[in-house]
């Protein structure tokens, strides 16, 4: 046995001797490619098997109905509100209102969204999970921020000359026939510049999105940590059928 | 954990392989080597393909076929490792689902290397993050954030020394600025810290001190934004001196190939980035060869 070692060691001895010397090596040449991840491909079978169940839940829970819209529910259905932001801002005063009842002892006076945060329509029919993350796609909260009542005359002022018919609820905003506001009315009563109110919205708003530059007069901002598209959930999930409809909250008079 | 212990054998056999080689006394095979570097960004949760009817990427992407497409590459070249560049987390629902546990299962089992951290993998906070470690077969790197007073600490690597057939390849991460990406109750303590100054030590550890043939980064800064003061991978690529490859990420950039930018000693470097959604894999050969084989033209870079 150690014959047969000794052997080996001068073997390789003789033939690191012999041959020629095994320099460092160093870099040559790079190439490179973009594999398209695409059809022409064949599935790896453990991982789609690993994948599957997962699948399958996910799809389970998000097709599972929560409820019934009796109609097309769109942003498209009126000039300055809409059944779908109708629909939006009313989910957020209803779902968020206890919430922030139970961990501030106060109430939310109104809700301000975007237009633009609106992704889908609601399609007449069976209303599920997957309908809230066509909808709200995106990882937004609701906040809850207290302004004075000039900030929201400003806030007024900004949906008045928007354009766009930005969802509200717990408000009503009546534009004459010049579009000058004529009247603010929030749970029932004339805006009271005096007071402050709180406004339920998305936290990405009070960010700075979407240009609504009178959120830069909140005094105070309460981030629920409660997703938009999770407080549409919950709703789903207690009512039966969805009522909404372009109504008289935000209107210019003829 | 099997495939490192295949790796070392493999290089093991390979180490010996070599010494029959010369025992024959053929100089003719020489000293080439081959390392295949393969790498994803911003996969966010696209684990199954998109459906045929999607407007911008039909029957694009997915994990299973990016898994064969992988295998096939490991096949053909053992030396080969995986990266991403961060932001695997948030962008379908199994993300909101299952907190990102299974984005990191099925990276483990596609072996992937390393990875950096992305913004949006502090989507369920640093604690979310944390929760989900224990499905990760492979290690974060980022050598500009500080963890120190979160539970990431002790969890996340500046970089790392990969050895594949006598090679050493050095890998370090860099992230984007958190703040105004993240919220802050979610990335909590976690410091984001001025990349490039950190990004020079990192792969002057890996040159220097670890004497590594390859210096990689993972980098989620962004290939470029129209502000040139906000960091990027084009100026990191000119502030460095040993980096060989950044693979970049966060802004969804399609590159067609690698851009190539000159360093700070004037050498050539790739900065590369494959989209988003796991649409692309994104794949660097490097070529080695006996220092005396080389031609003095330096290396030939064909991208």
């Amino acid at each position: 046995m150690s014959l047969k070692i000794q052997h080996f060691v001068i073997f390789i001895t003789l033939s690191l001797i012999t041959s020629c010397r095994q320099g460092p090596v160093g870099l040559s040449k790079i190439e490179s490619a973009k594999l398209p991840v695409d059809s022409a491909l064949s599935k790896a079978e453990a991982i789609e098997a690993y994948i599957l169940p997962y699948r399958e839940r996910v799809k389970e829970v998000l097709d599972s109905t929560l409820a019934y819209a009796p109609k097309l529910i769109t942003k498209e259905d009126g000039a300055y509100n809409t059944s779908a932001g109708n629909l939006m801002a009313d989910i957020l005063l209803s779902e968020a209102s206890p919430i922030f009842k139970s961990r501030t002892g106060k109430k939310i006076d109104l809700v301000v969204l975007n237009h633009g945060g609106i992704r889908s329509v609601i399609s007449k029919g069976n209303v599920s999970a997957k309908t809230a993350y066509e909808v709200m796609p995106f990882e937004n909260s609701i906040a809850v921020v207290t302004m004075d009542g000039n900030a929201i005359m400003e806030l007024a002022e900004f949906l008045s000359v928007s354009g766009r018919a930005h969802p509200i609820a717990g408000m009503q905003i009546v534009l004459g026939s010049s579009g000058t506001i004529k009247s603010i009315r929030i749970g029932g009563k004339p805006l009271d510049t005096d007071r402050k109110y709180r406004v339920a919205t998305s936290d990405y708003l009070v960010s700075g999105g979407d240009d609504m530059v009178f959120f830069k007069k909140a005094e105070t901002i309460h981030n629920l940590n409660y997703l938009i598209r999770n407080a549409m959930i919950d709703y789903f999930r207690k009512v039966d059928t969805l009522k909404a409809s372009v109504d008289d909250r935000f209107i210019k008079l003829k | 954990m099997k495939r490192r212990n295949f790796i070392k054998n493999t290089t093991a056999a390979t180490a010996l392989t070599g010494l029959g080689g010369l025992s024959l006394g053929s100089c003719s095979v020489g000293n080439e080597k081959h390392i295949t570097i393969l790498h994803t960004n911003d996969v966010h949760s696209h684990i199954d393909a998109f459906p045929k009817d999607h407007s911008l990427y039909p029957n694009l992407g997915g994990l299973a076929r990016r898994a064969a497409l992988v295998d096939s590459i490991r096949k053909e070249n053992p030396n080969t490792l995986l990266f991403d560049a961060g932001d695997y987390f948030q962008g379908t629902p199994y993300f909101n689902f299952y907190g990102g546990e299974l984005e990191f299962k099925l990276m483990s089992m596609l072996n992937y290397d390393a990875a950096t951290i992305g913004n949006h993998d502090f989507d369920n906070g640093v604690d979310g993050l944390y929760a989900q470690l224990p499905h990760a077969n492979f290690d974060l790197l980022c050598a500009n954030y500080d963890f120190k007073n979160t539970v990431m600490d002790g969890h996340v690597q500046r970089s790392k020394v990969f050895i594949l057939d006598g090679l050493k390849i050095g890998v370090y991460g860099i992230g984007i600025e958190l703040k105004g990406l993240v919220n802050k109750e979610l990335y909590k303590e976690t410091r984001y810290m001025y990349p490039y100054a950190l990004a020079q030590d990192a792969e002057k550890q890996l040159k220097v001190y670890e004497k590594c043939d390859v210096i990689i980064c993972l980098s989620h800064l962004g290939y470029d934004y129209e502000s040139e003061t906000k960091p990027n991978d084009l100026t990191l690529a000119k502030k460095t001196e040993y980096t060989d490859l950044i693979i970049g990420g966060h802004t969804h950039t399609f590159l067609d190939k690698p851009t190539i930018v000159k360093n700070k000693s004037d050498k050539e470097v790739l900065v590369n980035q494959v989209g988003c959604f796991g649409i692309n894999l994104g794949r660097i050969d490097f070529y080695f060869d006996d220092l005396a084989n080389l031609s003095s033209n330096g290396v030939s870079i064909k991208v």
